[in-house]
C-alpha cells in the first residue's frame, strides 16, 4: 500500500507544480501590465508600484517568490483589483460559502442518485426501474446552468417560496436551490453507473449462492452486492468533485450566493491576474488531493487492483 | 462425373442466395440500430435541427444583430413570437430577432460540439493506440502526460486561456482541443491492449509490416467501433462545456451567439415576463443533447453488443 501512496504522490506533487508554474508564466505572457490605463501612470507611481508588487524583479525571481509563498505559507500575494485585500483575504471570504454548498450537492448527490441506482438495480424492469432511468435520462440534459433558472422560474417566480439569490449566512432557503442546481446532473450520472454495476453484481453467481441458500434479500443485497456495486461509483467521486467546483462558479453567479466562483468570473472579467491564479491553483490543488484519496480509496477497497 | 445443366443453375442460384444472405458486421450493427426506435428518433430530430441551424436564415428578413427599433422599451408587450411580424421566436431584450440568434446560435453550438469530438476523435485515437500498442515506457510516459492534464482543473485553466489571449472562437476550440481527447486517448488505450495480442496482429508483425502501418491499417480500424460510441456521447459534453463558458459572459462575443449565452440572457430577464426568451433557446438545447444521447445509446448497443 505504501509504495502505492508514494507513486501516486510521485505524480500528485510535480501536477500541481506545474499547474502553477504554468498559469505564472501565462500570466507574464498577457500582455499590457496590470497598472497600464488609459491616462498612463507618472513613472516615479509606475516605479512603486511595480516595487510593491514585486514586479520590478527578474522574472526566475518572481516565479520562485511565488511559488515559495505558495507552498511554505499558503500565500497567493496581493490582489490587482481589490487594491486593500489579498486573494487569501479573498479566498477566506467566499471559500466556506462554496465549501458548504458543495458539500451538500455532493451528500445529496451520492445519496439519491445512488438510493436511485440500487433501488432500479433490485427492481429490475419494474415501474420503479423506468421511473429511476427516466429521471437519470432526464436529468442529465439539465447540467447546472440549465437547472439554475428554471428552479428561481418555479420556485420564486411562480410559487414563491424559496429566495431567487442571496446568502444571508447560510440559512436553509437559500442553500436549498443552489444544492439542487448542483447536484442533479452527477446524481444522475451515480444513478446510472450505481444501477448498471448493481445490476451486474446481482446477476453473478455468488449472488445465486447466497439466494439460493435462502438467506432474506435484504441481507443479500445490503450485505454481498452492496459493496462490489459501489466500486465504479468510487471512482466517478473524483471528476464528480471537480465538476461540483466547476459548476460552483455558475451557481455563484448565478445565485450571487458570494462564494468563490463569483470572485473567479468577477477577476475575469477584470482581469485580475494574481487572483485568477491564486483561485486557479487553489481549486487546482484541490482537485488533486481529490483524486488522490479516491485513488487510494479505491485501491484500498478493491482486492483487484494491483499496487 | 457428368454434372446436369439443371442442377449447375440451380447450384448457382443457391451460392448466389448465400453470398447475398451473408452480412458485414456494419451491416448488423446497422439492423440493430435501426430497430432501436429512441435512436432514429434522435438521429431526426438531429437532422432536423442541423437543417435548422444550416438553413434557418433564409426563412427570416432578420440578421441575428438587427436592432427592431419598433421593439425597443416595450419587449415585454409586443416583443413575442409572432407571424406578422416576423419575429417567430419574438426579440431579445435590445430587439433583435430571437429566430435569427437562435440559428446563429445553434450554429456555433453544434460547430464546437463537432469539432472538439473531432479533435477528441483523431488525436486520442492515435495517442492512445500508440501508447498501447508500443507499450512499456513510450507508454508510461504517454500516459502520465494524460494523467497530469486530466489532474489539472480544466475550465479554470481554460478560462484562463481565455482572458491571457482574449475571448475568441478560435481560442475557444484550441481550449477544449486541449482537454477533450484525454478520454480518449484512454479508451483507445484500452481497447487497443485488448486487440495488440490477437493473431492477426501476430500475422502482420511476421510477414514484416512496419510499426506505424500495424497501427494504421490494423489497430485503428479495429478501435473505430468504441471510438464512434464515444465521440457520439463526446459531443453533447462538448455542447455543455462551451455553453457553460458563454453562459459566464467569457465565451462567445457578441453579436454572435450561442446556446450557452442565450439561455443566459434568457435567464437574466426571466423576471420581466418575456418567457420566450430562455424557452426557445433552451429548447433546441435540450432536444439536441437528447437526441445525440438517444443517438449515442443507439450506437453502443450496435457496435458493441457485449457492453449492455
Amino acid at each position: 500500500m505504501t509504495p502505492f501512496i508514494i507513486r501516486r504522490l510521485a505524480i500528485a506533487i510535480p501536477t500541481l507544480l506545474i499547474l502553477i508554474i504554468f498559469s505564472f508564466l501565462l500570466m507574464e505572457a498577457a500582455p499590457g501590465s496590470p497598472f497600464s490605463t488609459e491616462r498612463g501612470v507618472p513613472p516615479q507611481v509606475l516605479a512603486n508600484l511595480e516595487a510593491r508588487y514585486g514586479l520590478d524583479q527578474p522574472l526566475w525571481k518572481r516565479m520562485g517568490i511565488y511559488v515559495w509563498n505558495i507552498v511554505t505559507q499558503f500565500d497567493f500575494g496581493p490582489s490587482f483589483v481589490f487594491k486593500d485585500r489579498t486573494v487569501n483575504e479573498v479566498i477566506a471570504q467566499g471559500f466556506p460559502i462554496t465549501v458548504t454548498y458543495g458539500v451538500w450537492s455532493f451528500v445529496v448527490a451520492v445519496a439519491i442518485g445512488g438510493t436511485l441506482g440500487i433501488m432500479a438495480a433490485v427492481y429490475h424492469n419494474t415501474w420503479l426501474d423506468y421511473l429511476a432511468v427516466g429521471i437519470s435520462v432526464g436529468a442529465q440534459v439539465l447540467p447546472n446552468f440549465v437547472m439554475a433558472p428554471i428552479l428561481v422560474i418555479v420556485f420564486t417566480l411562480w410559487l414563491g417560496w424559496l429566495p431567487g439569490g442571496g446568502w444571508q449566512g447560510g440559512q436553509w432557503q437559500y442553500i436549498i436551490m443552489p444544492v439542487i442546481a448542483l447536484s442533479t446532473s452527477f446524481m444522475a450520472s451515480i444513478a446510472r453507473l450505481t444501477r448498471s454495476s448493481m445490476l451486474e453484481v446481482l446477476n453473478s453467481n455468488y449472488i445465486r449462492t447466497a439466494r439460493a441458500k435462502g438467506l432474506p434479500m435484504r441481507r443479500v443485497i445490503f450485505l454481498h452486492a452492496l459493496k462490489p456495486a459501489l466500486l465504479p461509483v468510487i471512482s466517478y467521486l473524483g471528476p464528480a468533485f471537480v465538476g461540483m467546483i466547476t459548476g460552483s462558479v455558475v451557481i455563484d453567479v448565478f445565485f450571487s450566493t458570494g462564494g468563490i466562483g463569483q470572485f473567479f468570473v468577477n477577476s475575469a472579467l477584470s482581469r485580475d491576474y494574481s487572483m485568477i491564479m491564486g483561485i486557479t491553483i487553489l481549486t487546482g490543488a484541490l482537485t488533486i488531493f481529490f483524486n488522490l484519496v479516491v485513488d487510494i480509496l479505491y485501491a484500498w477497497i478493491d482486492p483487484k487492483i494491483r499496487y | 462425373m457428368r454434372v446436369p445443366v439443371m442442377n449447375r443453375a440451380s447450384i448457382d442460384a443457391m451460392t448466389d442466395e448465400t453470398a447475398v444472405a451473408g452480412r458485414s458486421l456494419w451491416a448488423d450493427a446497422r439492423i440493430r440500430f435501426f430497430r432501436n426506435k429512441a435512436a432514429v428518433a434522435g438521429l431526426i430530430v438531429l437532422a432536423c435541427v442541423t437543417i435548422f441551424a444550416l438553413f434557418g436564415q433564409f426563412l427570416t428578413p432578420w440578421s441575428n444583430e438587427e436592432v427592431d427599433w419598433g421593439m425597443l422599451g416595450q419587449v415585454a408587450e409586443v416583443g413575442g413570437p409572432s407571424l406578422e411580424n416576423k419575429h417567430y421566436f419574438g426579440v431579445d431584450e435590445l430587439g433583435r430577432d430571437l429566430y435569427a440568434r437562435t440559428v446563429q446560435g445553434t450554429r456555433i453550438s453544434l460547430m464546437v460540439g463537432i469539432v472538439g469530438a473531432l479533435i477528441s476523435v483523431i488525436v486520442g485515437t492515435i495517442w492512445g493506440a500508440t501508447a498501447g500498442y508500443i507499450g512499456g515506457r513510450v507508454d508510461n510516459i504517454m500516459m502520465r502526460i494524460v494523467d497530469v492534464m486530466m489532474a489539472i482543473p480544466y475550465m479554470f485553466v481554460l478560462i484562463l486561456l481565455l482572458v491571457v489571449f482574449g475571448r475568441s472562437i478560435l481560442m475557444l476550440f484550441i481550449g477544449i482541443g486541449l482537454i477533450s481527447w484525454l478520454d480518449m486517448a484512454r479508451i483507445a488505450r484500452g481497447q487497443t491492449l485488448s486487440i495488440k495480442n490477437k493473431e492477426f496482429i501476430e500475422a502482420a508483425i511476421a510477414i514484416g509490416v512496419s510499426t506505424p502501418t500495424i497501427i494504421r491499417r490494423h489497430i485503428v480500424p479495429n478501435l473505430l467501433g468504441v471510438v464512434i460510441v464515444y465521440s457520439t456521447l463526446l459531443v453533447p459534453s462538448m455542447i455543455i462545456f462551451e455553453s457553460f463558458i458563454s453562459f459566464l459572459g467569457l465565451g462567445v462575443q457578441e453579436p454572435s451567439t450561442s446556446w450557452g449565452a442565450l439561455i443566459s440572457d434568457g435567464a437574466s430577464q426571466m423576471r420581466y415576463g418575456v418567457p420566450w426568451q430562455l424557452g426557445f433557446p433552451l429548447f433546441f438545447f435540450i432536444i439536441t443533447l437528447f437526441a445525440f444521447f438517444f443517438v449515442g445509446d443507439g450506437l453502443r448497443d450496435a457496435l458493441d453488443p457485449k457492453d449492455r
